[in-house]
């Protein structure tokens, strides 16, 4: 018993995006052995000690700590065998919905209800349009048919009593079967919604950028912020990479003089890698601007891998808009700049005429260039000079637009001709392509 | 069992008690951390902003529990043989100088290169062994059979592979020295990880370590905390400085004040005989709070906010 509290427990924060391996499962039991049920709060320390691993961890441990703990009978220390018995013969022993009614004892139906749970496998509800079905399924296996057989026959004695009696055992059952629903629906909440935001995560992952709507933002930030994550991890590590192999002969002998230059401490040659520096410029017009909004939110919360990040919005002209990013209230900030920059008609060479003007000086050989647009520029000279020249200066130029490749060059788009001078031209339709590219960019950084 | 310095950890409730003792102000958290710690033989990684009472936890543990506190900093580069074991290169060259001559008179009856070789082999491991073996932290950690407290700060500042290094020491609490074997802690010590999440632990880390987070104290126990450390400053200073650096905490700053700069400003004030926080002198005693010429100027607008709503917690 004591132990199936405990893995249900584990179960639930799995279900809520909390990683725990075997090995920390073990560790709890031992730790609860340790500490022992008695005590709530103790046992909720020792647990977000033992399992939950990092801030937002402790956040979930203690929300479903509260929800799992406060619905769950704790157990005592020694209740087996007493446990046992009543489940042995549920179909008519004291869990029978029947006594249950008539006797009216909470504490007899809050278990009977716990224990009919378990029976119905509570614990794997995923959606809360399960709720129902759940609820269903523990009337049953508390013995709602023996309770309906009563009231038919109750009616059919056709007496005021049985009448009477009849009323009262629907009362009774529509109030069991309220009390199901709201055990399935904390059980719901208990195991089944951080299964349901991973679905919904996975979905938005896939869904075209532009096709969001705005009651996605909220969860569309939180996922930015795991692929970000993702992408720390991944390049975060190993700033200077080893060159075994190659001797470095002046480090050697500086390190051994000592020893009399014997060499003892073997000094090899290492290259350092350069620092990420990333510099985005978007075409914040129309079109474009929703694709904008999710890559600048993804591309700031990298900083812990891009130490430099410099972003340039434009459409008409060209404007510096890094500072104004770099606040905690990331969606007003990308307001501002669509509403103040995005309402002139595109000119991608003026725009890159600006770069050069006031702010070449960002664009150096560690730099990755990333330009956001779909190349409409209305007809004006794209600057092939300036974006061959931008090229030049800096490590890699990366292209991405939101259009199919089927439309690069139709009508006024200059896609085809800045391609020759970009690194990569791709078509960015979801997050995880944007995660996608970051990731090779980053990659060349080793 | 033989007795080690671990016998005062009975329960949580002694910890905290034995912590209050040497001067550090415990929570319910940190005593069953280090509970679990004992009972389970696990490590603590403990997490939380720079100036909270990290390293000084490892440290008071050790005069607690009157053990020795080896402590490894952790830093870009470093290795095994700065955190582990070194060969005493140096001595082993002088030795080998110095018995030189010494070898030739063994060696003397040797007639033939095979014969030498054989009488040499019988002298084995000479060198390569533990007379000439520098322990560094980790080891020196391993040898206590008193127990002792094993502080690896600011792990997160350590390369990727140290920390697979450190695995095995941290599971098995052994080391294993290729010429001469395997040593094994007969008394594992305490482990205290520390990190300032610089970069992203790894998982497998983590996995191995009992997690404990410590944030910026409430007003009650950094209260008890200044108390600790400058036991002359009056309640009504004490209550008032505590809720004015709480409400800078939570202002939009760089650096957001420490433990330990609260306790500076204490004993600052308490050096200018202030008796309670009024403008001019939370102005003039400013830069001992924040560090950054910015943040003191950012601040600059809320002070007089800030001074009137600590004022008027007495």
């Amino acid at each position: 018993m004591a132990e199936q509290v405990l893995t249900d427990f584990i179960r639930a924060l799995r279900s809520a995006d909390v990683r725990v391996s075997t090995g920390e499962a073990i560790d709890a039991a031992q730790a609860v052995k340790l500490i022992g049920y008695a005590d709530r709060q103790r046992l909720s320390d020792t647990l977000r000690c033992v399992l939950a691993k990092s801030p937002s961890e402790k956040l979930a441990h203690d929300r479903l700590f509260d929800l799992y703990f406060s619905r769950q009978a704790i157990p005592q220390q020694a209740p087996e065998e007493q446990q046992e018995s009543p489940s042995a013969d549920s179909s008519e022993g004291p869990g029978d919905l029947l006594d249950l009614l008539e006797t009216g004892d909470e504490t007899a139906i809050a278990m009977a209800m716990e224990r009919a749970g378990q029976e119905a496998g509570l614990q794997d509800i995923r959606f809360s349009t399960q709720v129902s079905y759940f609820a269903q399924q523990m009337m049953k296996s508390l013995g709602i048919e023996r309770l309906e057989r009563e009231m038919m026959d109750a009616f059919r004695e056709r007496t005021e009593d049985g009448q009477a009696r009849a009323e009262d055992l629907i009362e009774g059952r529509k109030d069991m079967f309220g009390r199901a629903r709201e055990h399935a629906k904390q059980a719901f909440e208990t195991y089944g919604t951080g299964a349901t935001l991973a679905f919904r995560e996975d979905v938005l992952a896939e869904t075209a950028l532009t096709a969001l709507d705005v009651r996605d933002l909220g969860r569309m930030q939180v996922l930015v912020q795991k692929i970000a994550k993702r992408l720390a991890v991944k390049h975060s590590r190993r700033r200077r990479k080893k060159n075994r192999g190659q001797l470095d002969v002046r480090k050697t002998l500086r390190a051994n003089a000592g020893f009399d230059g014997v060499p003892f401490d073997i000094a090899w040659k290492q290259t350092k890698r350069d620092r990420a520096k990333i510099v985005a410029v978007c075409d914040v017009s129309g079109s474009v601007a929703r694709v904008v909004r999710f890559f600048l939110m993804l591309l700031y919360s990298l900083n812990e891998v891009v130490p430099d990040i410099e972003s340039f919005a434009f459409s008409g002209r060209l404007e510096d808009v890094g500072e104004t990013l770099e606040t905690d209230d990331f969606a007003h900030a990308m307001d501002k700049i669509i509403n103040s920059i995005g309402m002139s008609s595109t000119d991608y060479g003026q725009s890159l005429s600006d770069l050069r003007m006031n702010h070449w000086n960002v664009l150096d050989r560690r730099t990755t260039l990333i330009i956001l647009g779909d190349g409409r520029s209305n007809y004006g000279d794209p600057r092939l000079d300036l974006f061959r020249e931008a090229a030049a200066r800096v490590k890699r130029v990366i292209w991405l637009t939101p259009e199919g490749e089927s439309l690069w060059g139709s009508g006024d788009s200059e896609l085809p001709r800045y391609r020759p001078h970009c690194h990569t031209m791709k078509q960015v339709t979801t997050i995880k392509d944007l995660e996608r590219i970051l990731d090779e960019a980053l990659s060349r950084y080793q | 069992m033989t007795k080690t310095g671990y016998e005062p950890l009975t329960s949580i409730d002694a910890i905290t008690a034995g912590l209050a003792s040497v001067g550090y102000i415990s929570t319910r958290e940190i005593s069953t951390a280090i509970y679990l710690a004992h009972n389970l033989r696990k490590p603590i990684l403990i997490e939380g902003p720079a100036g909270v009472g990290k390293t000084d936890l490892a440290a008071s543990m050790a005069r607690f529990l009157d053990v020795s506190l080896n402590r490894l900093q952790c830093y870009e580069g470093l290795d095994e043989g700065k955190a582990l074991y070194e060969w005493k290169y140096g001595k082993q060259l002088l030795y080998t100088q110095l018995l030189k001559e010494k070898l030739g008179e063994v060696m003397d009856g040797a007639g033939t290169l095979d014969a030498a070789f054989d009488k040499l082999t019988s002298f084995e491991d000479l060198f390569f062994s533990e007379t000439f073996l520098e322990p560094r932290p980790l080891l020196t950690a391993m040898k206590q059979d008193q127990g002792s407290v094993l502080l690896i700060d600011e792990i997160d500042k350590s390369d990727e592979e140290f920390e697979a290094y450190l695995l095995e020491v941290l599971s098995d609490y052994q080391v294993t020295v290729p010429e001469i074997g395997t040593i094994k802690a007969q008394v594992p010590p305490l482990v205290i990880l520390t990190s300032n999440n610089i970069r992203e632990l790894g998982d497998a880390l983590k996995r191995r370590c009992l997690h404990l987070h410590i944030d910026f104290p409430e007003a009650a126990r950094e209260q008890a905390i200044v108390r600790a450390r400058v036991p002359d400053v009056s309640d009504a200073l004490l209550a008032q400085l505590v809720e004015f650096v709480q409400g800078l905490r939570d202002l939009d700053i760089r650096k957001r004040p420490s433990i330990s700069e609260t306790v500076d400003w204490a004993r600052t004030l308490l050096l200018m005989h202030a008796t309670e926080l009024d403008e001019d002198l939370v102005r003039s005693t400013l830069n001992v709070l924040l560090k950054h010429e910015s943040d003191i100027q950012a601040v600059d607008k809320d002070v007089r906010t800030l001074t009137r709503a600590a004022a008027s917690t007495t």
